[in-house]
């Protein structure tokens, strides 16, 4: 028997109480803590000591960045989906029954079904959602590669664009920082191999006054834009969009016209932590940055794009903080007590055309340095595009 | 009565101070303030730059030791 089994044994009233972790959300944050904890928590487990239950909205898991590629031909959806099922450990307990209420105080959640699950610890993974419908005209105007549907309309009709004025319109806040960089170069190599770029002119709009909230990599971008002949637009935060006249206004006052029209639409976290949570306001809860619990709860944490931390929704965020909810949750079940704290690292790759990449790091004490594109940092990335499923399997 | 929001963004490095206050004044209601914390100088002329130009009210602008608080109120 190891000192932690032999704890979490002597602690429970009554020797041999289970402990029960219930994680909201079987996107990439709520897989990876599901897993992590599965393989911490091994013996436990095999022990009855420890139960670990899943509640997803869907039966089928997307590998969101591939939506990227989606939008561009370039994969085909179902490259983009594995079965939810298949990526959990198998002794993990996986419901399709999605959460109509999060009882945090008594970490408790309900479901569509009228089930209620119940846990010692909580973890909330439910991940956003683009509110494209809160500017008005946005939806019913703009193309976007943010769910299948839209990568897959915006694939589609780029098929029919025979050239004219692109304007690529970024909303905050929005998930993946680094992807309207990506779409915008990506959708100049796209009419350039399509011989429409002489046709074309591409604008970039950004909600801040640079082309990104990151200073270096906007010092990168910004001359890299030039080059290429992409003109941007920054202070520039949507206020409505006109179908009539083809126009995009802000609330700065700008006016661009435009032919195709992409957007970084704004997000919102889901509609249950909306409802639920309180002081979870636009769906993003009120997060310990270091600890990562609900703030006033140490049994209920949050994770991936959910939390209210000024940080970049993304999946290497996710990834980094599960593995700080890993250990702090395994930690406190073996040894009544939080093991570490979550150092804000977030990782983003960076697709700088259609052959060449590059990377950024940075954490609450280390601001980022993009590294420069090459082409074997895209390879990387491509490869990563394979390895993504060991991560949500908590394997890499 | 107004509500006041707290952002602490400092050592925020993306999307940083001025995209979560964007991001938030779109959660508050018109007349609720904003206090955002925040270390990066380029936040404390950005800040009172943009709400002139979109008509948001800066209530205040303090440098303390390590960071500047702006107070920003939600005016439309």
């Amino acid at each position: 028997m190891t000192i932690g089994y032999w704890l979490l044994a002597d602690q429970s009233k009554g020797r041999g109480k289970m402990k029960k972790i219930l994680i909201v959300g079987g996107g990439m944050a709520g897989s990876i803590v599901a897993n992590g904890l599965a393989r911490k928590l091994n013996k436990e487990m095999n022990n009855d000591l420890v139960e670990i239950t899943v509640i997803s909205a869907t039966d089928q898991h997307l590998y969101q960045p591939g939506l990227l590629y989606l939008a561009f031909g370039r994969v085909r959806e179902n490259e983009l989906y594995r079965n939810q099922r298949e990526i959990l450990d198998k002794r993990i307990n996986f419901h399709v029954d999605p959460a109509v209420n999060i009882d945090a105080d008594n970490k408790k959640v309900t479901t569509e079904s009228g089930k209620v699950y119940e846990g010692d610890y909580l973890v909330i993974a439910t991940g956003s959602r683009i509110m494209t419908q809160s500017i008005p005209g946005l939806a019913e105007e703009a193309h976007q590669f943010y769910t299948p549907e839209g990568a897959k309309e915006m694939r589609d009709s780029l098929k029919d664009f025979k050239g004219g004025k692109v304007v690529v319109n970024v909303n905050a806040p929005h998930k993946c920082p680094v992807a309207p960089i990506e779409i915008t170069l990506m959708l100049h190599d796209y009419l350039k191999e399509n011989e429409l770029l002489e046709k074309s002119e591409i604008t970039y709009t950004y909600p801040v006054g640079r082309v990104h909230a990151m200073e270096p990599v906007a010092k990168w971008a910004a001359p890299e834009f030039e080059k290429l002949g992409i003109k941007a637009e920054t202070l520039f935060n949507t206020k409505e969009v006109d179908g009539k006249t083809k126009t995009i206004i802000s609330e700065e006052g700008t006016k661009l016209k435009y032919d195709y029209l992409v957007t970084i639409p704004p997000h919102k976290g889901a509609q249950v932590v909306e409802d639920s949570i309180e002081g979870a306001k636009g769906g993003w809860c009120p997060t310990d940055k270091k600890k990562l619990y609900l703030e006033g709860k140490t049994d209920v944490f949050i994770c991936g794009d959910t939390t209210n931390i000024p940080i970049s929704k993304a999946g290497s965020t996710a990834h980094f903080e599960a593995d700080t909810i890993i250990d702090n949750i395994s930690s406190l079940i073996q040894e009544g007590t939080m093991a570490r704290d979550y150092d804000g690292k977030v990782f983003c790759f960076i697709e700088t055309g259609k052959e060449t990449g590059s990377y950024v790091w940075f954490n609450y004490t280390t601001p980022p340095n993009p590294g420069l594109p090459t082409k074997a940092v895209h390879r990387f990335k491509l490869a990563y595009n394979k390895m993504y499923w060991l991560s949500a399997k908590g394997l890499l | 009565m107004s509500e006041r929001t707290l952002i602490d963004a400092r050592g925020a490095n993306c999307p940083g101070p001025m995209m979560e206050l964007i991001a938030t004044l779109k959660l508050v209601d018109i007349g609720d303030e904003i206090e955002l914390l925040s270390n990066d100088p380029g936040t404390a002329s950005d800040v009172p730059t943009w709400c002139e130009k979109v008509g948001h009210k800066l209530i205040s602008k303090t440098k303390t030791d390590d960071h500047w608080v702006l107070v920003v109120s939600r005016s439309k």
